[in-house]
């Protein structure tokens, strides 16, 4: 569990990134934080695993507070991802890159091997154990990156803009392999612009502006509220846009999800049919 | 501590008569400054030579972000420092004499000055100034290209090794672990990526230049030019006068130490 107190950060250059946050993310949630560039959103993620410690407030993992404990051991439990896989790959073969973390935390030899394997057969990189990670095209190294993460087995995880660079089939990917973590009780918190993905995955939605939480609750609600989504420069997801203009056909305005859309839109056409 | 040098090199768009100085005229500035500095190994002068910059950093608003590069000196000072004074102290029969102390502080006092003097340069002297000064010096428009790119990628560079150390942090990398030789080896993880990125970064930068017609012309035209004005000639005849002054007092002038002052 995430616990975040009336949280403020300001960077040493002086700029204030987050204005007084407060928040609770529970074990087994699927979180989705969303809001225009520079609000905040990857300030606050890095608090998570205590690689920035807040200035005032608190915040506590496991109810252990982040400024009495190192970044090593917090990792231990939450797992982040970079942005850019190229921030962090350094070895010679995939597989050293995997180790790297599990040699980092005591692994024992035999399990690093074990949990390669796991690691690399979930991203369906098994392949490539022995080639170097520079030899990889943009989104494998992005797999190879989340591998790297997950090979500890973290019990939350932090994905920061997961989807970019990746085309719709690994996407795909991704939101059923997050569905997969769910289904094991691991909290997921994914930080992104791509309104698409997460109206398909439909998590609970933090949107942030100027370092402040503006709205926060179910993905189908937040994602349709117009003004709010406006107010963190982010658009409806399609499928939000075509029912708010047909709600003279007595549709409601909350659909994000394209079955759900199937299904009423199908219901309005057999009505009239009959 | 990295971080922080760097700050003390980072360029802010702001405008105040020292920004506004033809950089040819500051670099000779600095180098005035610099030769100033290797002339004398007294504490005085080298304190008036500090105590000198001080009105520009103040006149050019850049008080802040230079004493950060002060501070980011501090260490490798202190050991300038330490290491002067443990060799005169074997050096005079292990035995520490006021006039080496005074020594070592002279000598700390005078790379202190050469940082600050480049520190003042680099914050008031934007890249661009700085490659047209190159430019109309006659040096190679390639040459002139690849130091401002140089200059204008190390603030880059530096925020990069930060999210690099950040995101190894992550994957469970304690920088400050073990001893001497382990904590050098603690870097690998955060050079390699910095290297294959900054590598990255200039093809991607050759081929953007290239397909906006970079090398198509011989002969370059440039948006703006350098020119000379009245401030530009105040501060080269304060540079001629400090500079001469400093070699009449070299050679006529015997320097006190503050030592023969008070002791």
């Amino acid at each position: 569990m995430i616990e975040i107190e009336d949280v403020h950060f300001r960077y040493p250059g002086g700029v204030e990134a987050l204005k007084g946050v407060t928040l609770t993310i529970r074990d087994g949630e699927f979180v989705a934080i969303m809001g225009q560039n520079g609000a905040g959103k990857t300030t606050l993620v890095k608090h998570f695993n205590g690689l920035l410690k807040p200035s005032t407030g608190k915040v506590r993992v496991d109810n252990t507070e982040t400024t009495k404990t190192s970044v090593a051991s917090l990792s231990k439990t939450v797992g982040f991802v970079f942005q850019n896989p190229d921030h962090q790959l350094f070895s010679e073969t995939v597989e050293e890159e995997i180790a790297f973390a599990l040699k980092n935390f005591g692994f024992t030899e035999e399990a690093i091997g074990k949990q390669i394997t796991w690691a690399l057969n979930l991203l369906s990189l098994a392949q490539y154990r022995k080639t170097s990670p520079f030899m990889l095209s943009g989104g494998e190294r992005k797999r190879v990156a989340l591998a790297s993460v997950l090979a500890w087995d973290p019990q939350m995880l932090i994905l920061d803009e997961p989807t970019i660079g990746q085309d719709h089939e690994q996407k795909e990917r991704l939101r059923q392999f997050i569905v997969q973590l769910q289904t094991q009780g691991k909290t997921v918190v994914i930080v992104t612009h791509d309104v698409e993905f997460v109206a398909e995955c439909n998590p609970r939605v933090i949107l942030m502006r100027e370092g402040k939480i503006i709205a926060d609750g179910k993905g189908k609600e937040i994602l349709t509220n117009r003004d709010a989504l406006t107010q963190s420069s982010i658009i409806l997801p399609q499928i939000a846009q075509i029912f708010t203009h047909l709600t003279a056909l007595g549709l409601a305005k909350n659909v994000i999800d394209i079955y759900e859309a199937k299904e009423k839109l199908l219901r309005v056409w057999r009505k009239a049919e009959e | 501590m990295s971080r922080s040098v760097f700050d003390g090199l980072k360029f802010r768009r702001v405008y105040s008569p020292i920004h506004n100085l033809d950089p040819r005229i500051k670099f000779i500035y600095v180098l005035g400054v610099f030769v100033a500095a290797i002339l004398f190994s007294e504490i005085l002068p080298l304190l008036a030579l500090f105590l000198m910059q001080i009105p520009f950093v103040l006149l050019a608003g850049v008080r802040k972000e230079w004493l950060r590069s002060l501070r980011g000196a501090l260490f490798l000072a202190t050991f300038i420092f330490f290491t002067n004074v443990l060799f005169r102290f074997i050096g005079a029969g292990y035995a520490i004499l006021p006039t080496d102390v005074e020594f070592s502080a002279a000598m700390t006092l005078r790379f202190i000055v050469l940082v600050e003097s480049f520190s003042v340069f680099f914050l008031t002297t934007s890249p661009d100034h700085l490659g047209l000064a190159l430019e109309q010096s006659r040096v190679p428009y390639e040459f002139s290209f690849a130091f401002t790119t140089a200059v204008r990628f190390v603030p880059v560079l530096a925020e990069e090794a930060e999210t690099i150390m950040d995101a190894q942090k992550a994957r469970g990398l304690e920088l400050e672990k073990g001893n001497f030789m382990k904590r050098i080896r603690n870097y690998v993880p955060v050079l390699i990526p910095l290297i294959v990125s900054a590598i990255r970064r200039s093809l991607e930068l050759a081929e953007a230049m290239e397909s906006r017609a970079w090398g198509a012309t011989k002969k370059r035209t440039n948006l703006y030019e350098l020119s000379l004005h009245r401030g530009d000639f105040v501060l080269l005849l304060i540079t001629v006068g400090v500079l001469m002054l400093e070699i009449y007092i070299r050679l006529f002038v015997p320097v006190p130490t503050l030592s023969q002052l008070f002791l």
